[in-house]
């Protein structure tokens, strides 16, 4: 077996010796993860300015349930063992095990994404609107981003899912696999510096 | 035999994806992030004073923030090179920060 997935590592023909001995695609990825950062730190900074400016709408701590959004949390954080999962199960060559896994952090990717929404509508019901303060507005332009992030992520687990079926995916291409990993431990990082910074950290 | 292994690691270090955890170390891993959760929380209903509370929330989201960047995203097992993608990145988001925090505060 181990013989197997160092073979199907070493003449894969998607993964060519590069100048810097990494594969192009896991050096883009990680170009792009790196400006992600860029991209969240900048989002970040600007909830943090606005986090005292609630004018006449709700503030944290008046409107966040910590426990519901603590198992999102939760799930999420669970996912990214379930990507790790999947990729292992790839590179053993094990496509089953692989499409469970891969299957298994789709759906906790989706059932954050259905709380997250739930969430949001709560939070309009109760007059937190993206219009009703520069607060909200920096809450809603931050979560929903990451929302859009991890929506994305789970449409790749789930194009990888299927892909497997066909014969598209196969242990020869546990590269991408790695890469789609990338992607979502990345989403998976950012909220975990967002439910610290939002929801545990009050204000005071 | 013996070279040949060598030539395997010094080509899946070269490349960056030897040496990978394995599932069982990625359970611990995930076990160990799970409980680092529970007691974020518990120190948010704990009834412990701000100056406590908020630098324990930091160090613990650093403990999770650098367990799944180094063994679920591999950057301790991988080439040199993308961790300085991602410092690099990390490092100008903080820039970027400290920037617009001094220029709201002047």
């Amino acid at each position: 077996m181990a013989a197997d997935t160092t073979d199907a590592v070493t003449d894969d023909p998607a993964h060519p010796p590069t100048s810097f001995g990494v594969s192009n695609e896991k050096m883009g990825m990680w170009a792009f993860i790196g400006s992600e950062c860029l991209f969240f730190g900048t989002l970040i900074a600007t909830y943090l300015i606005y986090l005292g400016r609630t004018g006449d709408g709700p503030t944290p701590g008046e409107i966040f349930d910590i426990p519901f959004t603590s198992v999102s949390t939760f799930i999420l954080l669970m996912s990214s063992l379930g990507m790790v999962l999947a990729l292992s199960a790839i590179q053993d060559g094990d496509m089953r095990r692989f499409r469970t896994w891969t299957l298994a952090t789709a759906l906790m990717g989706a059932v954050f994404l259905s709380g997250q929404i739930y969430e949001f509508t709560v939070f309009v019901a109760e007059g937190m609107t993206l219009q009703a303060s520069p607060f909200s507005s920096a809450f809603f332009v931050l979560t929903g981003f990451h929302g859009v992030h991890v929506f994305v992520g789970v449409l790749m687990l789930g194009a990888t899912w299927a892909a497997s079926f066909g014969g598209r995916l196969t242990p020869r291409h546990s590269a991408a696999v790695e890469n789609v990993g990338l992607y979502w431990h990345f989403v998976d990082i950012v909220w975990i510096v967002l439910f610290t910074a939002i929801y545990l950290i009050p204000a005071e | 035999m013996a070279a040949d292994t060598d030539t395997d690691t010094e080509h899946d270090a070269e490349h960056g994806h030897g040496n990978h955890p394995s599932p069982g170390q990625y359970v611990e891993i995930g076990v160990i992030l799970a409980v680092v959760t529970a007691v974020e929380v518990a120190l948010f209903f704990a009834d412990i004073p701000r100056q406590v509370t908020v630098p324990s929330l930091l160090a613990l989201t650093a403990v999770k923030f650098v367990l799944v960047a180094l063994w679920f995203m591999h950057l301790r097992f991988d080439a040199k090179l993308l961790r300085r993608l991602f410092y690099g990145g990390l490092a100008l988001a903080a820039v970027i920060y400290s920037v617009v925090l001094a220029i709201t505060l002047l």
